[in-house]
């Protein structure tokens, strides 16, 4: 028999919908597969305890002729930053330990309506804040390629469950590169939409004005299935584009049997130097724009010159919004509380505070409300606010000479676990190709582009397009997979470790 | 605490003069509250007017309810203000049990309406022109009850208690420029501010405006600066003075306070103060001071407010008559005396005079009615006037007098009626039998029997002495039972006399 947990998301909704395999079947290959591996990934903070009931209720809707969309039946892992109503959301961190809401994220509700089958809650940085899932609370993930290596982050539990098999798809999201990053480092496609393209409702902000929610998968087609379900207005959000969206997947599915690269103009960033790139990471993406070049794809230089700004703009943004995000947090109305005998609400709340916030937080909730304190707003937040609108025109410059921009999406494969953790601002520099697209609100893409010669772990190609045109990047995302999985004879994940000794 | 020293009221205006500014905070009557879709209520169960944002949960997020967008823009215009065409939210950040969010979304640097004005009329009929600097957008904050402690504030108190059903609640904050000139009428015109924006919101209909429900809060701001000084000096904020005579009283307290202090060769600090109705002093709150760092930025969960040209004059050509240029052409129509509006205006009784005159009733007849009988029974009863009765039964009461129905004593009996819910002028008349009687048979018999009672009487009006007929009128009166007309009953009396 087939083993259901290797199929892609596509394939296995095929199988469902022809009724050869049931979704509880799907479901419970899942729930065993977690169970054989997540003790070594740690991918998960939270397995659902009624997932095949779920299963089993698209089943006998199945059988009674009920009309289900296209990913009906088929699992899906779900970011702890989302809010769900029938398992704890916690964001990564212990001040939400066991934390129930009364409301489902909007992404979440769209998903259980598209028929989705709830696995579980997976692991993160808390509060999104991290390169590596380290900053969790509850303990890394790791790497399915490398147990020993951090599996990107902050979405590294996502990125990983799809990885190493344990959920054909899952929901991230992207503050600076937290889908697109572990995307890479774990062989694997993730996708930040166009700000605006997913709606924010439900997601435990980090930084609002950053923060898009998107699909993580192993195929670019899964991503667009997947974003197809989600995408689009969200009347509770109003940050929410009212575009009419075409379907991701028609385009993904355009991109793979058609002829979309060929005089494709694909920039490649001048200033973003060879020199701040691991060997193999730059080599493996010259290798793919060779591929792209050689089905007819054009190589642009185009220039880019406030990217190198992105950081450290981005690095005072993001810790000003997510100061006063990160207040509601305070033990009055829910979550952790530290008591504190004989004192005052102002002291149960730092109390709260001190002791369910890991030092990442409060490293940004200090530098945040430093960056926002009178006297000092225009040097740090208005001056990043500005870097912010010079990015948007370096981007709105450089699309006026090519269809998308391509960069590596991380400067180095996956490192070791422990490795940066003492060292932030090397941490934070790791986003540098992702920040970008968050601070100019463009969409952008990873898939795999291949090994690291040094250290034969996967590193991934961005694709980048202007606002509103991801359709562009399913249709570029899906040719250059198609050409590159060919070049292999296989998906590069065939090529992971076997995990936990079960296959 | 030791009691502060006060100056002598007009001691204080000799030295020094007083510069006021208010910020009047208005709740908004919207069905639902400004960023969520719970309803906008008062004086349910706590914490059941609730949505997720309300309480600041994690991952909910504010949608900016659109009615309240045009109340304030409604509001705005009738201050005379412009109205920005983009407008935006920012976050005003500090830590508080009764903010769920532990900020509060509200408008900072871009407010809605800005650079306006109102005219504000005294009691003795001087116009004061109040400089509006802005109007802005806010919600309202959760509502807390400190238990145990004496003093019922947070310090002391054993443990607190909070209601978020107010959190979120659409406000409107209006901010005064700094209002030069009202010298010894300042208190007056801390009042008289708080009525006029009062009388602007009620005539929008945009807020309950019930002061004693906190609908409408006024902080109150004075300072003082020596006579011939162009400095401003330095102000204090009196918090939450939340009736229009408290309002007074807090600025005429503050006046004799600070000008004791700085005769005294003291300095006034800057900070909050708090109003106390019992003892009608104030006390220091907290502090202003750098320390009061709020942390403003765009809020990046709502877009700009962008209303269009269109929405601006719709909303600008639905305004009602601002309520001073009303007053004025009320009078006018109504040709009372300014001692006589007056009364009307501060009994808050001009909408009903208006209504009763509507209804067919003179100008003259509605004034007497509304400020006489009725607010004496309103006072006498403690309740207000215009719950009694309506403007509509007021008119057919003085129709009924107008056409000789009824007396004007009679007439008063039958308020009674009405008062108590008897029902309508005519149906009180029918059921009570108070109508003149207006048959001469009866009153020549009563007249006759009179007269017969007593001869001296009658002997001195034919020698002439009519003005001894009073005692027989009063008599008749007396046997009729009131329902006679004097002067039909003096005319006949004079004729069986003759006879």
């Amino acid at each position: 028999m087939t083993d259901l947990t290797r199929l892609s998301a596509a394939d296995l909704a095929a199988e469902l919908s022809s009724g050869t395999v049931s979704s509880v079947e799907a479901t419970r290959a899942h729930l065993d597969r977690i169970a054989a591996v997540d003790g070594d990934v740690h991918a998960f903070l939270h397995v659902s305890d009624h997932a095949l009931e779920v299963a089993a209720g698209i089943d006998r809707r199945r059988s009674a002729g009920d009309a289900l969309g296209p990913l009906a039946g088929v699992p899906l892992a779900i970011k702890d930053v989302l809010v769900t109503t029938d398992m704890p959301s916690t964001s990564g961190s212990r001040i939400l330990e066991g934390y129930m809401s009364p409301f489902d994220a909007t992404v979440v509700s769209r998903a259980r309506a598209a028929g989705l089958v709830p696995l579980g809650k997976t692991n993160m940085d808390e509060f999104a804040m991290g390169s590596s899932t380290e900053h969790s609370a509850y303990g890394p993930t790791h790497n399915p390629w490398d147990l020993e290596r951090i599996p990107g982050g902050s979405g590294g539990g996502s990125a990983s469950a799809v990885a190493a098999f344990e959920a054909p798809l899952a929901l991230g999201s992207d503050t600076g590169g937290s889908i697109r990053q572990p995307a890479h480092v774990t062989g694997t496609v993730g996708v930040k939409p166009t700000y605006g393209g997913v709606s924010r409702y439900g997601a435990i902000a980090l930084a609002s004005s950053l923060d898009q929610v998107g699909p993580v998968s192993r195929t670019v087609l899964d991503a667009g299935l997947l974003h197809d379900v989600i995408g689009g207005h969200d009347a509770n959000d109003s940050t929410s584009l009212a575009d009419a969206w075409p379907s991701f997947a028609d385009a993904a599915r355009e991109g793979a049997r058609g002829d979309v690269l060929r005089g494709l103009r694909v920039g490649v960033i001048r200033e973003l130097p060879d020199s701040g790139f691991q060997p193999g990471v730059s080599t493996a993406f010259r290798a793919a724009l060779a591929a792209m070049e050689a089905r007819g794809a054009e190589i642009v230089e185009i220039s880019a010159p406030h990217f190198e700004y992105g950081v450290a703009a981005y690095y005072l943004i993001l810790p000003a919004e997510a100061s006063s995000n990160l207040a509601k947090f305070d033990s009055v109305r829910f979550g952790m509380r530290v008591n504190v005998p004989g004192g005052t609400v102002e002291d149960v709340m730092a109390a709260t505070r001190d002791a369910g916030f890991g030092d990442e937080v409060k490293r940004r909730i200090i530098l945040g409300t430093y960056a926002l304190s009178a006297g000092y707003y225009d040097a740090y937040y208005g001056s990043a606010q500005k870097v912010r609108t010079l990015i948007q025109r370096d981007f709105a410059a450089a699309f006026e000479r090519v269809d998308v921009i391509a960069t590596p999406s991380a400067p180095t494969t996956a490192f070791k676990l422990g490795e940066k953790i003492d060292d932030p601002l090397q941490m934070y520099l790791n986003d540098v190709t992702t920040i970008p697209a968050n601070l100019a609100g463009v969409p952008g893409i990873s898939i795999p582009a291949g090994l690291a010669e040094e250290d034969g772990l996967p590193v991934g190609i961005q694709f980048l397009a202007p606002a509103r045109e991801d359709a562009r990047l399913y249709r570029v995302g899906a040719a250059v997979e198609s050409v590159l999985v060919d070049s292999w004879g296989g998906p590069l994940l065939d090529r992971a470790p076997v995990l936990g000794g079960a296959r | 605490m030791a009691k502060d020293a006060i100056m002598d009221f007009d001691k204080a205006l000799e030295l020094f003069e007083p510069v006021l500014g208010f910020e009047v905070h208005v709740e908004l009557n919207t069905a639902t509250k400004m960023f969520s879709a719970a309803p906008n209520s008062f004086g349910r169960e706590p914490n059941t007017d609730l949505a997720p944002v309300d309480l600041g949960l994690p991952g909910s997020l504010p949608v900016v309810n659109g009615e309240a967008v045009r109340y304030s823009i409604s509001l705005g215009l009738a201050l005379g203000c412009s109205i920005a065409p983009s407008s935006r939210f920012a976050r005003k950040n500090y830590f508080y049990p009764d903010l769920g969010k532990n900020y509060q979304i509200s408008q900072y640097d871009e407010p809605i309406a800005f650079e306006g004005e109102v005219e504000v009329e005294l009691e003795d009929g001087t116009v004061i022109r109040v400089p509006i600097e802005r109007a802005h957008m806010e919600e309202d904050a959760g509502k807390l009850t400190h238990v145990g402690g004496a003093t019922g504030r947070i310090q002391g108190a054993e443990y607190s208690l909070v209601d978020y059903n107010r959190a979120g609640v659409p406000l409107v904050e209006i901010v005064t420029k700094p209002i030069f000139g009202a010298e010894h009428r300042a208190p007056e015109l801390g009042a008289a501010y708080v009525r006029t924006i009062r009388d602007i919101v009620l005539s929008l209909g945009i807020s309950d405006a019930r002061m004693e429900r906190g609908n409408l809060r006024c902080d109150a701001n004075v300072s003082l600066r020596p006579r011939g000084q162009e400095k401003l000096g330095t102000r204090t904020e009196t918090k939450n003075v939340n009736s229009m005579r408290s309002v007074q009283r807090a600025v005429r307290y503050e006046i004799q306070r600070q000008a004791a202090i700085l005769a005294a060769g003291g300095t006034i600090t800057q900070e909050t103060r708090h109003w106390h109705e019992d003892t009608g002093t104030t006390s220091p709150g907290r502090p202003k001071s750098d320390a009061d760092d709020y942390r403003y930025f765009p809020e990046p969960d709502l877009l700009p407010v962008v209303p269009g040209a269109d929405l601006i004059a719709e909303l600008r050509a639905a305004l009602p008559e601002p309520p001073a240029a009303r007053r004025r052409r009320l009078k006018e129509e109504w040709g009372f005396t300014d001692l006589e509006f007056r009364d009307v205006a501060n009994g808050g009784l001009i909408a009903e005079v208006e209504a009763t005159v509507a209804a067919g009733a003179s100008p003259a007849a509605a004034r007497k009615w509304w400020t006489g009988e009725l607010t004496r029974i309103a006072n006498a009863q403690n309740r207000e006037a215009v719950d009694l009765v309506s403007p509509a039964d007021v008119a057919a009461l003085q129709l009924l007098v107008d056409s000789g129905t009824l007396t004007d004593k009679l007439a008063r009996q039958v308020l009674e009626g009405m008062v108590a819910g008897e029902g309508s002028p005519q149906e009180i008349v029918d059921a009570r039998g108070l109508a003149v009687v207006s048959d001469d048979g009866p009153l020549i018999a009563a007249i006759d029997d009179a007269l017969a009672a007593q001869p001296d009487v009658l002997q001195k009006i034919r020698e002439g002495k009519v003005q001894a007929a009073g005692a027989v009128i009063g008599a008749v009166m007396k046997a009729m039972r009131g329902q006679a007309d004097a002067a039909r009953v003096r005319e006949l009396v004079l004729e069986r006399a003759a006879e």
